[in-house]
């Protein structure tokens, strides 16, 4: 991992939102942020609410270009939107005038793949990701906890290197939400794609990753701390949280947290 | 309440939906008894008026006769040409300023000036320029038609949710994709929105083309009726024009069931 150049760098990223008049400051969102992620590897990054987490990967995925330092994906500088990341929103982005099947095969349909074909691999993923006889189903005719397993496999069909997550299971009740956590790392522990999850549950990103940076408080967000994850894997994402190396983890970085989350809340609170 | 289990409750829907049904037909026969006997008696000169009977007799003679159908296609012709057009260009330019903001900013007091001006009053001017057959109808049809869809197309386009268009782009959508997958059908479901006005005023524009000058239509049957102050074939009219919009906008209901299966909101629960 050390050898070759990571699959994803943020060489000291800067996002500056520009101030309501000109010559006044600006706000600054995110401040000199490096990370890097492996091949294979399952960062999560955390942090308390309103941090720039989003901005952050939104930087990664090449839709925000940064104020300031570069992305470099395997060594090279992006420019552009990142064409090895696969992008999983927070909020809803399936279309909602395509069905599943649809949904699922447009990133094919739009490489040029021929519609049956795409059609058969995306039958293909909605199988795998416990959806097979649904892909006739509009968004609108499926459950938050089946539009995300659609969206999941829309961004997977396509085989991105990087896998972008955004507090995807967030909007989810908390069963299904572990189902699909266990199901999230089935699939990544299949393709071992290198995965930056964004989140504010420690919990969640405890037992999902291989490594946790921690965010600090907005605003010139900057990490704060990392912390290599050494649970055994293959992971239960429920039973793990009651193992005892789990709560030494959770303890230790808890308390690295826990000073930014009050600081953000007494932000919140001034500003309220 | 269609799935409710009980054998009562099931029984109760349709008991319920005959007598709405009913009280709008014994309305429809008060209003024409009201009118019989208001005119019969000479409360209401039949002159001004006319007399339901001879009213309900011409529209029968039209139908028997076949006279009317020649003048019903010319109006359905207009209506669906005015339609289709001026949806068309509603749609291109709705795409095309909702996509280019500087245009659309240079354009938006034009735009607002069109769109306030009573248009009706262009029907004279397109007589001149296009003559009194089709196609001046047709232009003023567009003229009412072109605006409501712009306008919704224009909306639709500036409120395409950004995070499906993000999420597009990332799967790897070029501009022309983008366009085609997102922008068009986004724009669509605001088309079919906006399809019962829309309609509408294709045919009220036929029939208001037809009734300013003519030689054809069922505008030009009731301007002809009017000049020999023949007010029972005026009404008579107007109660065919009726018919027809409901069953014009009973065909939109159909056509929207169908196209926008994928609606959140059944079109039909929306009213």
């Amino acid at each position: 991992m050390t050898a070759a150049a990571p699959v994803l760098a943020l060489d000291r990223i800067g996002v500056e939102w520009p101030g309501p008049a000109p010559g006044a400051p600006g706000y600054v969102a995110v401040e000199d942020v490096s990370l890097s992620v492996g091949r294979g590897e399952f960062v999560s990054v955390v942090g308390p609410t309103g941090c720039g987490k989003s901005t952050l990967l939104n930087v990664a995925a090449g839709l925000l270009a940064p104020s300031s330092g570069s992305v470099l994906v395997a060594g090279e500088r992006l420019s552009g939107l990142n064409r090895r990341a696969g992008y999983l929103f927070q909020a809803d982005a399936l279309m909602p005038w395509r069905n599943a099947r649809e949904n699922v095969e447009a990133g094919l349909i739009f490489a040029g793949v021929e519609q049956p074909q795409a059609s058969r691999r995306a039958d293909e993923w909605l199988r795998r990701v416990g959806l097979s006889g649904f892909g006739d189903r509009y968004p609108h005719q499926l459950s938050g906890g089946m539009r995300k397993r659609v969206a999941l496999a829309q961004v997977l069909i396509l085989e991105p290197e990087i896998l972008l997550m955004d507090e995807p299971f967030a909007a989810l009740d908390v069963q299904t939400r572990q189902l699909m956590e266990n199901e999230l790392l089935e699939l990544w522990s299949a393709e071992r794609r290198s995965v930056v999850f964004i989140t504010h549950d420690l919990e969640e990103a405890i037992a999902l990753s291989d490594r946790i940076v921690l965010l600090s408080a907005a605003p010139r967000t900057r990490p704060i701390g990392e912390f290599p994850i050494d649970l055994p894997r293959p992971r239960d994402v429920a039973e793990i949280r009651l193992t005892p190396r789990f709560l030494e983890l959770h303890g230790r970085i808890w308390a690295a947290l826990r000073a930014e989350v009050l600081k953000a809340y007494a932000v919140s609170q001034r500003l309220g | 309440m269609r799935s409710a289990s009980g054998s009562d409750k099931t029984a109760a829907a349709p008991r319920r939906r005959t007598p709405l049904f009913v009280w709008r037909v014994v309305m429809l026969i008060a209003a024409f008894a009201a009118w019989y006997a208001l005119t019969s008696t000479g409360v209401l000169p039949a002159f001004f008026f006319g007399r339901p009977v001879v009213v309900l007799g011409r529209v029968w003679d039209w139908f028997s006769s076949g006279k009317i159908y020649p003048h019903l296609g010319v109006t359905l012709v207009e209506t669906v040409l005015a339609f289709a057009i001026g949806t068309l260009m509603g749609v291109a330019a709705g795409l095309w300023l909702g996509l280019s903001p500087t245009a659309a900013s240079l354009l938006d007091p034009y735009i607002k000036a069109a769109n306030a001006m009573p248009r009706v009053i262009l029907a004279p001017i397109f007589a001149v320029w296009f003559g009194l057959g089709i196609a001046s109808k047709v232009a003023l049809g567009i003229t009412l038609v072109f605006f409501i869809v712009f306008f919704n197309v224009f909306q639709g386009v500036r409120e395409v949710s950004p995070v499906v268009l993000a999420s597009v782009r990332m799967l790897g959508a070029t501009r022309r994709q983008l366009l085609r997958h997102v922008y068009l059908p986004s724009a669509t479901s605001w088309v079919f929105s906006s399809l019962h006005t829309s309609v509408g005023m294709a045919f009220v524009g036929a029939v208001v083309g037809e009734y300013l000058g003519s030689a054809a239509g069922v505008g030009y049957l009731i301007l002809q009726a009017e000049g020999t102050f023949d007010i029972d074939t005026v009404f008579a009219g107007i109660l065919v024009l009726t018919a027809f919009a409901l069953l014009l906008d009973l065909a939109v209901t159909r056509a929207e069931r169908h196209l926008l299966t994928w609606h959140p909101r059944a079109p039909a629960d929306e009213r």
